[in-house]
């Protein structure tokens, strides 16, 4: 988060990085960054209506900085792929053990299109989304939630802000519930990231689809230990994920 | 033979009761933990209303999508299978019309406010 606040990306300022004097676990404290992180309100409250247009173009510059960020100076990061990704997903599929039809012909066509393992993975973010900024009316002020940082193909933080699910109902507007693809990509561009085209990018939504949906499937089998409801719901809005994925891969009326 | 009033009845009573009557008592917290549980019991309200019909029809989708009997567990894993040897295709009619009807059965129970569900249903309609 250091790193990636002197790359020029809104971050919060950290205070101080939890260590083992501490007794409090792996933590950081920073300071307070007033702003709204709830997706339902910054799509949909009038006070968001001036920002909402300009946060394709901003987080499309936001994600080429990050990508930009060099792994020498960053902690060790796990690097990954398409291929691996899918397999870490394939086990907690088969894990849940509940047989998705649906899931297996996403599986099957992420496979089949997996691109190349990058030269020189990127650093990713793995949770770029709506509800993992922090805005203002002035536009993006921090990216939280770094936990889940890797190494990889960078589409994949731009595939995974315009999935179905993190468009928080308003599905006719791909990057985030607030407006294009094309304006996502210009903004990446033009601060810096690589030419990305609609078809990489695609392929990254249908990915983020099955990853939300497997997600989700791991929700269920946590609720068995401690009960939560809330998590217990979310199991099922698996479904929610194979409704997007055959809109994707299998469109009616095709 | 229970009597009535049959469960379904019973458990949407209980979810509007909690929805209009107590919710509005509770605050914080405890109201969206409270609002997630009237959300649990509506869902349960329409599987108990509609699995029995969609699970019938899966069922026969999957037997004559798969030419053989078995049970729903049995089939859906038997087409999973077919699906990643390659021996059932994205590309059958068939296979995109059974996938897409039980897919809209679940989503009536689970989620029938979900965008991509309103904007299916509006197509076939």
């Amino acid at each position: 988060m250091r790193a990636a606040g002197a790359a020029g990306v809104p971050s919060p300022h950290v205070l101080h990085v939890l260590d083992a004097a501490d007794g409090m676990g792996a933590g950081f404290i920073m300071d307070h960054v007033a702003g709204e992180t709830i997706a339902r309100k910054l799509l949909r409250n009038e006070e968001f209506a001036a920002v909402r247009p300009k946060l394709p173009l901003q987080v499309g510059a936001i994600l080429a900085r990050i990508h930009a960020l060099q792994p020498g100076n960053l902690p060790p990061l796990p690097v990954t792929s398409a291929r691996k990704e899918l397999a870490h997903l394939r086990d907690a599929y088969h894990r849940d053990g509940q047989p998705r039809p649906v899931f297996e012909l996403a599986f099957r066509w992420l496979a089949e299109r997996a691109p190349p393992d990058p030269a020189t993975p990127s650093l990713v973010h793995g949770d770029f989304r709506t509800g993992n900024l922090i805005v203002g009316s002035d536009g993006i002020r921090a990216v939280l939630d770094w936990e889940l940082a890797c190494r990889g193909d960078p589409v994949r933080d731009l595939g995974w802000f315009c999935t179905i699910s993190w468009r928080f109902g308003a599905i006719d507007k791909p990057a985030g519930g607030f407006g294009s693809r094309e304006e996502l990509l210009a903004g990446y561009q033009a601060a810096g990231g690589r030419a990305v085209s609609l078809q990489q990018l695609y392929y990254w939504e249908v990915f983020g689809s099955l990853r939300w949906g497997v997600f989700c499937l791991g929700m269920r089998a946590r609720s068995g230990n401690d009960r939560s409801l809330e998590r217990a719901m979310i199991g099922r809005r698996a479904s929610e994920a194979e409704i997007d994925l055959l809109h994707l891969i299998a469109p009616q009326g095709d | 033979m229970q009597d009535l009033p049959r469960p379904e009845t019973l458990v949407a009573a209980v979810a509007a009761f909690l929805r209009a009557e107590i919710a509005p008592q509770i605050k914080g917290a405890a109201n969206f933990q409270l609002r997630v549980a009237v959300n649990a019991l509506e869902l349960v309200t329409r599987q108990l209303v509609l699995a029995p019909g969609s699970d019938a029809a899966e069922r026969q989708s999957l037997e004559s999508l798969l030419g053989r009997t078995g049970t729903l567990d049995e089939l859906n894993a038997a087409l999973c299978g077919a699906i990643a040897d390659g021996s059932a295709k994205l590309e059958s009619r068939e296979l995109q019309w059974h996938l897409w009807s039980t897919t809209m059965a679940k989503l009536a129970v689970d989620q029938p406010s979900y965008a991509t569900y309103k904007r299916a249903l509006a197509q076939d309609g």
